[in-house]
């Protein structure tokens, strides 16, 4: 019998703050000295008041108009009580009945995936163990500099149902985030991080099975891997007879598998209470429309409009409404006159790989050289490049190299029939019907010709091989 | 954290008595009919307390590590926590 994969997001994003979530401490960078970022309040010392982000609540604000939220009218902090080295205060200020936002929906791969909740959190320090797998550690050690960063948390029902699936909602979750300006979202610096859980079930079934949480994860891609190891798992797991343990599980990048952790095991009950420090928000309609009005244009409407304004294929809508940047760049090369799909093509092609990114000007410039037949399209990919790193125009490049494509047919003829006196044997070949033959000779003619116009000089070669 | 709190001999008695005088206030706090009341989630009458996103010099590491028990190389140290079983 087949099984199914239930499986549910919980994704915690650091919003683009300067400073902490309660108090002034600097949002520090990964490789700050230990304890260098930290003061009374986040230090959780005695007699102090902490008091709330604006940016932090605007961020989670803005993330929950995106993601189609309610903002319910009435959000407070509450204190999550455990007691864990990495938590200076013995609490951690989180939300619980009253969270900032629920009952959004993100749109993954044309389907919607419920969103429950997205509220505001802090994170905790950091631990460091001494000692290592063979020598059991007597000390770990403890940096503040992460205790009171702001954090949301987006969580999702258990709406997922494959590996692919969780993996383009994270990196769907990432461009949104990306978009408004909430977070950076970088994975690998730890400003998302995905904790998937997952439970299998019969096909057909409609009850959920027990369910196992991931941590650890540090890309999209060991997300994918850490589900798919984990699904493999539980099949072996309940295949055998057995049962799945509700557990959290943690996932080894280096050894391919999850473990279980024994990380934080408490009591269930964290003693919520409302947090007496901090006065409760009342988030009002004016302020949401304020931020609303201030929201741009969301990846989804984007690439609609991208398909029925600019007539991309939608394939290419996808990748270039997932990245604010290249969006804007294809919108704003478009608007400085070139043909939409071969701007489409360049972004895709040659812009997003190399990271490096023309102005629309120059862009736009080098896509009408190209379609114009004035240049090739590897001079173009030369051009480009050197664009990019002088800052001048490809037109102008294109004078100063004297780069111009062949078009001429009398010249182009040339040049063919000297390729062809040069590779007999290509030629013979084609000519008894082995049609790769060819392939030889437009190398052969690219390299005695770079600048020859491919289009016009393989249909002259073509005709003059009958 | 007053969990945490070292008592030194001697002292038990001591505070033995404060912390029943608390146990027996609860007590009497529990009396009160509260059926009628909705939940308070807060006392004071204010609301949207913010500061604007504004970073603020804290304590240097020295001092951030002046009160603490045990520390090295600019750590908190503490008894070994084991997270993998
Ligand atoms: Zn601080």
């Amino acid at each position: 019998m087949d099984w199914e994969v239930v499986i549910g997001m919980e994704v915690h994003v650091q919003p683009t703050t300067r400073s902490k979530m309660f108090c002034g401490c600097a949002v520090g960078r990964l490789g700050d000295p230990p304890n260098s970022n930290v003061c009374e309040i986040c230090l959780g010392m005695p007699g102090v008041l902490p008091v709330i982000n604006k940016a932090a609540v605007e961020a989670c604000l803005k993330t929950a108009l995106a993601l189609g939220c309610e903002i319910p009218r009435h959000t407070k902090f509450d204190r999550k009580n455990y007691m864990y080295p990495d938590l200076p205060k013995g609490y951690q200020v989180s939300q619980y009945d009253l969270p900032m936002s629920i009952n959004g929906f993100l749109e993954v791969d044309g389907r919607r995936v419920r969103i429950r909740r997205v509220h505001l959190e802090e994170d905790t320090g950091k631990l460091i163990h001494a000692g290592d797998k063979l020598h059991k550690a007597l000390e770990s050690f403890v940096d503040l500099n992460r205790a009171g960063v702001p954090l949301m948390e987006i969580v999702s029902e258990p709406d997922l149902r494959s590996a692919d699936e969780a993996r383009d909602y994270a990196v769907a979750l990432r461009t949104l985030l990306r978009t408004i300006g909430a977070s950076e979202a970088e994975m690998e610096k730890g400003q998302l991080r995905a904790e998937p859980n997952i439970s299998l079930r019969r096909v057909g079934s409609v009850e959920l099975g027990v369910k196992t949480e991931l941590k650890n994860i540090n890309s999209f891609r060991a997300l994918h891997r850490a589900i798919l190891y984990e699904m493999s798992r539980q099949t072996e797991v309940l295949e055998s007879g057995g049962t799945v343990v509700q557990e959290t599980r943690g996932w080894s990048e280096a050894e391919g598998r999850t473990f279980a952790q024994r990380s934080k095991e408490f009591a269930e009950d964290y003693r919520y209470l409302p947090d007496p420090d901090l006065p409760p928000l009342e988030i009002d309609a004016a302020w949401i429309e304020e931020l609303r009005r201030a929201l741009p244009e969301l990846p989804g409407a984007r690439r609609g409009r991208l398909v029925s304004q600019h007539g991309l294929p939608a394939a290419d809508a996808v990748l270039i409404a997932a990245d604010r940047e290249l969006a804007d760049l294809f919108e704003a090369s478009v608007a400085a006159g070139a043909e939409s799909k071969p701007v489409a093509n360049w972004i895709i092609g040659e812009v997003a790989p190399s990271g490096k990114i023309p102005t629309p000007e120059h862009l736009a410039d080098l896509v009408k050289l190209v379609t114009a037949g004035s240049i090739t399209r590897d001079q173009g990919r030369e051009v480009l490049m050197e664009s990019v790193e002088t800052g001048r125009l490809p037109s102008d490049i294109v004078r100063e190299h004297g780069f111009v494509q062949m078009s001429d047919e009398s010249a182009l003829q040339v040049e063919v029939e000297a390729v062809m006196a040069a590779n007999p044997r290509a030629v013979e070949d084609y000519r008894a019907g082995k049609k790769q033959a060819l392939g030889a000779l437009m190398a052969d003619l690219k390299k005695r010709a770079p600048q020859a116009n491919p289009r016009i000089a393989s249909d002259l070669l073509l005709r003059l091989l009958g | 954290m007053l969990a945490r709190l070292g008592l030194e001999p001697g002292d038990e008695e001591f505070y033995a008595e404060q912390l029943s005088g608390i146990l027996a206030h609860i007590d009497r706090l529990q009396e009160l009919d509260t059926d009628a009341i909705p939940p308070t989630a807060q006392v004071v009458e204010v609301a949207n307390t913010l500061r604007e996103d504004v970073p603020r010099p804290g304590l240097d590491q020295a001092d951030a590590l002046a009160n603490a028990p045990s520390a090295v190389d600019g750590f908190f140290r503490v008894p070994a926590i084991q997270e993998e079983t």
